[in-house]
This record gives structure tokens, sequence and C-alpha cells, in this order.
């Protein structure tokens, strides 16, 4: 399909909406939860892929089927890589730094399953994104 | 001694005065004594906040409480309530724009974080391998107004005013570039994107291909219709492997949407991308060795002019531009001149990214608007220095920039005030380097990198750039003499005056600024200096010359 | 300017030989004559050999010059103009030390010395066992991991002086 005019473009961003929505407010309905996961080289050289695997693995596990894992770019904090931000409807979304494959099942169990945030993980977003 | 508990800051910059701080600064002191809280509370007028546009600000401290839009009458609630009950006034709170909620402290506030993403703006928050994710955040709208609402002329008239300036480092107006490009007469141009990142310790350009590969492309389009070229190379390091996968995905997603190839938005605008890749060299950061590489030559560089504007690949008008130049283009069309324009100092306009890295807690990326300083990227951010040492220096440009010591950590930086302490823009690398580091190994560090990497096409590079580098081993091997040190100098500004292309020139910067800063470390290295009369000492009134080095 | 054909009727002799076998040879003819235009293709023909062959011997260059019709001297002043081509075979694995900015502040430098005490090597060169090659590379890109050594493609961040013992001989045996 090819995009002819400034208005299917916009079309198509409406309908895409769904995918992002919940990442920039968060106060979307629905049930969708997503774990962005910091997929540049900086963040796969610190093990970004296993994490990333561990989680689907979790999710396979626990067989719930609301959650997505989205790989991105690099946020830019290399200091605590590899990145992952957790997004539930309703709920500002929530990063964590330092999330080594060991790391997932504490995320997975507390905040994913029951809610809470693993507090000494979190890590601040310090930036307005233009 | 007062038994002052709580300080209430009423904001007395104009912008506040003009909607009656001062009123509100007279009622709260009223109130307080009213309710004979005088000895806890204190009124306390301050400098402006630099938030105007809520003004007037009241700010409670140390309960961090920011109250925004206080008229007179607030003011017995800020009593009654906040510092009589300690209960937050929240109808006074601030509101962030996007969510409605409530913000009570002032870290919390969007306006008052450092950083602003711009070019980043995408990066972490999609997937870079789905173009749905970039038209939903508005990709490709910019592209789409440029084809069906613009003309040419338009768009680089925006391109101009919006004050975007080169981000590769040497800061050439874009717009400019552009309009030089757009009125050569030629039925064929090109426009290429320089990925060739080759400052080592400098990331950002690969962190925006691989976090938000399709605002390059969408970018390039536009300069491609703004200048009149129907294709784009995108130039890259190999040694960026995932960075090109993801690229060729882009290109790939865009043909099938119609966003690049034949005709886009009906338009009678054609356009495609092709992707060459560079294969190690630093040189071919330079406009016209990267050409040259992307003919598939050595990346030498040629005498400019004519310029690659003039004459480029293959002879044709070419425009260059860095990644991140490209990656400011879509929000600058959609927003508007006037919003780009509106960020950053006098004539350096938007952010920059830097890569923060070296002897600092966060070493990350960050992008941050023109005029921010130092010390705030620095401490602020980047969360100081590691282990508690002490800051020593801040090395900006990579191998062609210089150090920036304590003293300037204040200057907001842009493009003309990093030139003018001796240091410049670059292409956003950020070494910050403590207490233990030697400076003449920082300096030995990237002249090593430099003689590595001069091409050898002229004479003042290939051997000036050895020569300083063996200086400068025989200096921390401690041999030499006072005699090297002149050499060094002078030699310095030979290949600086002499040298062909930008990288050579810029090659002896960093000598010069760590001789001009820390002089006293090269000369805890020379032999003939007696240095049992203290650090650094120079002893020698028959080498009177040498001691004119320092000024 | 001297402008690259597209000599597809040349046929050009094969120098194989034990490391450089006929299928190689084959395989990067086959990319060659594939190609669009030959013109200004040279950095990405070499791209591909290297890939083919692992390094770019003086034989492989000399194939690729005859193919296109160009001077051999064209071929290796290209070669040798750009670090990522290397004429010479790589060791089993490659140590490649990264020699960024922020990497040698955090002491990058006396990695490397270290490692070509140990496997006495300079870089660029392979190991007497053909095990490994040594190499300083510029940035990786894991600053945030300064100082970091990749062993093939994985990496190993945060490396002290006295881990270099064990990550050699993780991959010795």
């Amino acid at each position: 399909m090819k995009v002819k005019s400034l208005d299917e473009l916009k079309k198509i961003r409406e309908e895409s909406l769904e995918k992002v929505n919940l990442r920039e407010k968060g106060d979307v309905k629905g049930d969708k939860v997503e774990i962005l996961v910091g997929m540049s080289t900086c963040g796969i050289s610190s093990g970004a892929r296993e994490t990333l695997t561990e989680f689907i693995e979790e999710i396979d596990k626990s067989k719930i089927n609301n959650i997505k894992v989205v790989p991105v770019g690099c946020i830019g904090y290399c200091h605590s890589e590899p990145t992952v931000q957790v997004n539930i409807p309703g709920q500002k979304p929530i990063l964590y730094g330092n999330v080594k494959k060991d790391k997932v099942h504490e995320i997975f169990e507390k905040h994913l399953q029951n809610g809470e945030v693993v507090e000494n993980m979190v890590l601040d977003i310090d930036f307005e994104r233009a | 001694m007062s038994k002052t508990r709580t300080n209430i800051m009423v904001c007395g910059g104009t912008g506040c005065l003009a909607s009656d701080s001062e009123k509100v600064a007279k009622n709260l002191e009223l109130i307080i004594k009213a309710r004979g809280y005088e000895e806890e509370a204190k009124v306390i007028q301050t400098g402006c906040f630099g938030f105007c546009e809520q003004g007037p600000i009241v700010k409670i401290e140390p309960d961090n409480v920011f109250y925004v839009r206080v008229g007179p009458k607030d003011a017995k609630d800020i009593v009654d309530e906040h510092i009589v009950k300690g209960r937050k006034v929240e109808r006074l709170l601030y509101k962030e724009p996007h969510h409605n909620k409530k913000i009570g402290k002032q870290e919390d506030m969007e306006f008052y974080k450092k950083q602003l993403r711009i070019a980043l703006r995408n990066c972490g928050l999609i997937n870079p391998e789905d173009i749905y994710e970039y038209i939903a955040l508005g990709g490709y709208e910019a592209l789409g107004k440029a084809l069906t609402q613009m003309s040419r002329d338009e768009v680089v008239k925006e391109v101009k005013e919006s004050g975007l300036r080169g981000r590769g480092g040497g800061g050439f107006p874009t717009g400019v570039k552009w309009e030089i490009t757009k009125s050569q007469e030629s039925e064929v141009k090109f426009i290429i994107c320089n990925a060739d990142e080759g400052d080592p310790g400098a990331f950002m350009d690969r962190s925006i291909l691989e976090g938000d590969p399709h605002s390059v492309i969408e970018a390039m389009a536009i300069g491609g219709y703004a200048i009149g070229a129907d294709k784009g190379i995108v130039y890259i390091r190999a040694e960026y492997p995932l960075a090109i996968s993801r690229l060729k995905t882009a290109i790939k997603q865009s043909r099938e949407l119609g966003l690049l190839g034949k005709n886009i938005f009906d338009s009678d605008f054609s356009f495609d991308i092709d992707i060459k890749f560079g294969a190690g060299a630093f040189v071919c950061g330079e406009e016209t060795a990267l050409i040259n590489s992307c003919e598939g030559k050595r990346g030498e560089p040629d005498f400019k002019p004519p310029f690659p504007a003039q004459e480029g690949y293959w002879g044709h008008p070419t425009n260059v531009n860095n990644v991140e130049t490209f990656a400011n283009i879509p929000p600058i069309i959609t927003k508007g001149s006037e919003w780009f324009s509106s960020i950053g100092t006098e004539k350096s306009k938007g952010t920059k990214v830097f890569a923060l890295a070296g002897k600092i807690n966060n070493v990350g990326l960050v992008e941050v608007p023109m005029g921010t300083t130092l010390r705030e990227i620095i401490f602020d951010i980047g969360g100081g220095i590691q282990g508690g040492k002490k800051f020593k220096a801040v090395q900006t440009g990579g191998p062609s920039g210089g150090v920036i010591t304590e003293e300037y950590l204040d200057t907001p930086i842009d493009y003309d005030s990093l030139l003018s302490i001796g240091s410049m823009m670059g292409s956003g690398g950020m070494i910050v380097m403590d207490e233990t580091d030697n400076m003449v190994n920082i300096a030995k560090f990237y002249l090593e990198f430099t003689m590595d990497e001069a091409c050898g096409k002229c004479a003042a590079g290939r051997i000036g750039t050895k020569r300083l580098y063996e200086i400068l081993n025989k200096i921390t091997s401690g041999k030499a003499t006072m005699a090297d040190l002149d050499a060094l100098k002078q030699l310095s500004y030979m290949v600086k005056g002499s040298s062909l292309c930008g990288l050579c020139q810029t090659a002896p910067n960093p000598i010069i600024s760590t001789m001009k800063h820390f002089w006293d470390e090269y000369l805890a290295f020379i032999k003939d200096v007696d240095h049992s009369q203290g650090e650094g000492e120079y002893d020698g009134a028959k080498n009177k010359d040498n001691l004119m080095l320092k000024a | 300017m001297k402008s690259l054909t597209k000599p597809q009727a040349i046929s050009v002799t094969k120098p194989v030989s034990e490391e450089l076998p006929k299928e190689k040879f084959d395989e990067l003819e086959e990319f060659i004559d594939n190609m669009e235009t030959t013109k200004g293709a040279l950095i990405e023909i070499l791209h591909k050999a290297q890939n083919i062959f692992g390094y770019l011997p003086r034989d492989v260059q000399l194939y690729i010059a005859r193919k296109l019709g160009i001077p051999g001297a064209e071929v290796f002043g290209v070669v040798s103009f750009y670090s990522y081509f290397t004429t010479k075979p790589n060791g089993k694995h490659t140590i490649s030390v990264c020699m960024g900015t922020a990497c040698f502040v955090r002491g990058a430098d006396k990695i490397i010395e270290r490692l070509k005490e140990k496997l006495e090597v300079e870089s660029n060169e392979i190991t007497e066992d053909g095990l490994f090659t040594l190499k300083d590379v510029r940035c990786v890109g894991a600053c945030g991991l300064a100082p970091v050594v990749m062993v093939d493609d994985k990496v190993f961040g945060r490396v002290k002086e006295e881990d270099l013992d064990d990550i050699i001989e993780a991959y010795r045996s």
C-alpha cells in the first residue's frame, strides 16, 4: 500500500496511535502492558538481548497474554544499561536500570504480576521530549 | 540566631513583579505576623525563577513546594494551610500540561528538567524496526507537509530561519548550505548523510540511527526536495552493523509505503536512498574525503573550492549533512522555525546531543538546549565525578578540540563560546577527567589517534602529526628538554596553519590547549628543570626565551 | 576522474590455493557480475571479499583488479588506506581492546599493554598458535562499561588487569 496524501498518512497515524499511546501517557484504556527494552549497541553489549529473552520466557511461563515486549533504541543511560521501561495502563511509565538477566524475575513477579514497583532499581527520567 | 523553620520565597523577577508579587509578599508577611509565626517563617524576595509564564511564583523551603499564579488573596491560604497546618494548597500547585497531574516539587517539573530531546525524541520510545510506531508519533508528516503544502524555497527558508547549524562539528548554517546547493544549475544533484562517526568516544549518530532511523530518512527526503536531488546516500561506518541493519529495514519499509520512491505523496518528487559503507578512516568525516570514499576511492580530502555544493559526488552538486543535523529537520518543518529558534542561544539554536563519558557517574547520552553550562551537564545531569574525586578538565570536540578547566565551567555552551575558550563543539564527545589524569598523556592519546588517521595527502599532516607525537612521547618518557617543549609548540602552530583539511588543521588543538592550561604537567616531565624547588618551577635564567612559552 | 567499467566479458584466472579455494572466488565473481554497475563500487567489493575470505591477501586483491580492469596498485591503495581491511588472516578468536577516549581515561592503555605481554604479540598480530588476533579498535560504543575488551562478539566490561588471565583461559580450552 502506498501513502498518497497527508490525509492518508494521518489515517495511518490514527490507526497506529494505539501502539504508542501507552508509552507517552500511560492513561489509556485497556489492559495491554508493555515492556520496552533498550536494544542498541550499548544495551546489547551489556546484555539486553539476554534480558529481553528472559522476559519472553517469564511471560511464556506465566501464561499471561496481555504483555508485549518491544525492542527500542537507546535512551542514553549508558551508565545503567540494560534499561527496561514498564508501561502499565493508568500508571506512570517506570524506567529500570541495570536490568541484567538475573533481575528479570524480580521485576516480573513484583511489578508485572503484583503491581509493586521495584524501587531500588528505578531510574529518574530527567528529560523532556520535543 | 533566628529560629526560622520555613522560608517563603517570593519571586521578585520583573515578570512576577508585574503580576503583583510584591503585594503577595506583603500580604504573606502581614498574615504570618497576625498568626504569630514571624519567628518561624520568613518571607524572602528572590530573583527570577525563570518560569515567568506561571508567575507570580511562591516557593516554600525546605518543603520544596512550588506554587504558581499566586494572587495577593492566596496569601491567607498559604499561611493558614501550609505554614500553620502543614498541608499543601492543592489549587495553587503547578499542573503538567500533558497529563494534568498536579506537581508540587520543583525537580519533578518538566520545565526544570535540564534535558530537552529533539534529535533523540523517539530514541528509546519506539520500535525502530516498525515504521507504524514512527508514524504514530507524527512521523513523515513533515515530509507530507513539505511536499504538499510548501514550495522548495519555503522549505529552505524554514530551515534557514530556524538557525539550525551543522551538528557534525563545524557549525555551518544548514539552511545556507541547502540554499547554495539548491541554487546550482544541474540536472543531477545528491544529498548525503554523513554517518561516519569517527570521534573515538562519541556515539550519538549511531544511537539515532539505531533508535530512530526513519527520522533521518524523512529528513533526507525533505532535503532532497528542497535542493532538487532525487538521490540520497547514507555513508555509514562498517563498524556499526546494528545501525546498518536497522537503516536497511527502515528504508525498505518506507519504500513499501511509498514514502521513498516515485511520486511521493502523489507529488512530482521522487527520491530514493542508497547506503555506502565506510571502512574505518576518521578523515572520511571531512566532506570531500567522504565523497571520494563514496566513489570507492581512498578517502583523501580535496582542495576547496570547489565546494561539494558546486562539484561533489561524481562532479554533481552535493549536499552533505550529519545524522544529528538531519534528525532535527522533521520537527523544524512540523513545528516551525519560530519554535526551534526559541530554544538555545542567540547564535546557536536548538539543542545538542553529547556523549558524556570518562570519569563521570552517569555515563550516557544527553541532549540539552544550547546555552546550558558545562557545570549543569557534568554535575547535575552527569551526577558529578566518579569516586568523589576532584574535577580536573573536560575535553570536548574529540581529537580536534581542547580541554576546558574548572574556571570555564559556567560558560553557556554554544559553537562560538566553546571556540572562544579554546575548544570546539565538535560532534559531541565530552570526556570528563579527574585529578588523577595526566594531561600530557591525554594530548599524546589524541595525537596518536590523528597520526594514525592522517591520510597522508599533505606533508604537514602526514609528517607533522608524526613529529608531534614523537616529541610528546619523548616528553612522557622523561627524555625531553625545554627545547623540545619549544619545538612542540612551534610545530603545533605550523601544522595548524599549513594542513590541507580540517582533520590536521585541528589536530594540534589538544596540545595547544593542554599546554595553555596545564603547563606545569609538561614541565614536570622535563629533565633540565629543577624540580626540587617545587612542582613545575623552572630554574634557568639562561633559558629565558623558553619561559616565554608559558605566555 | 577514472570511472570503473563493467568488464563482464573478461574471464580472469583465479589464483586458487589451499587457503583460497575456488568456491570462494566463484562466490566473489558472482557478486561482482550481479552488480548493476561497478562504478565506484570498489570498497563495496572489498567488503564482500573480506567477508568471503576473512582477509584480503595479495592474490585476492589482484584478482579484483583484473576483474575490474584497474591497476592492482589502485586496489592496494584502497585496501591499505582503510583500517577495516586486513591483509593478514585472523586468529581463531579476535581480542579487541577498545581504545576510545572513554576507555583510555579508564585505563585501556594498560590493558592492551598487558595483553601484548601475555600473548606475546603486537596489535594486529596473530599469536603463534593461531588462536588469537589482538586488535586495538576505536570506540565500540559501550562507554558506560569502560574499559571494554571484546573477544569475538562477546563484550567484557569494566575489565581489570587481573581479569585478563581468566578471559584468555576461557578461550584457550
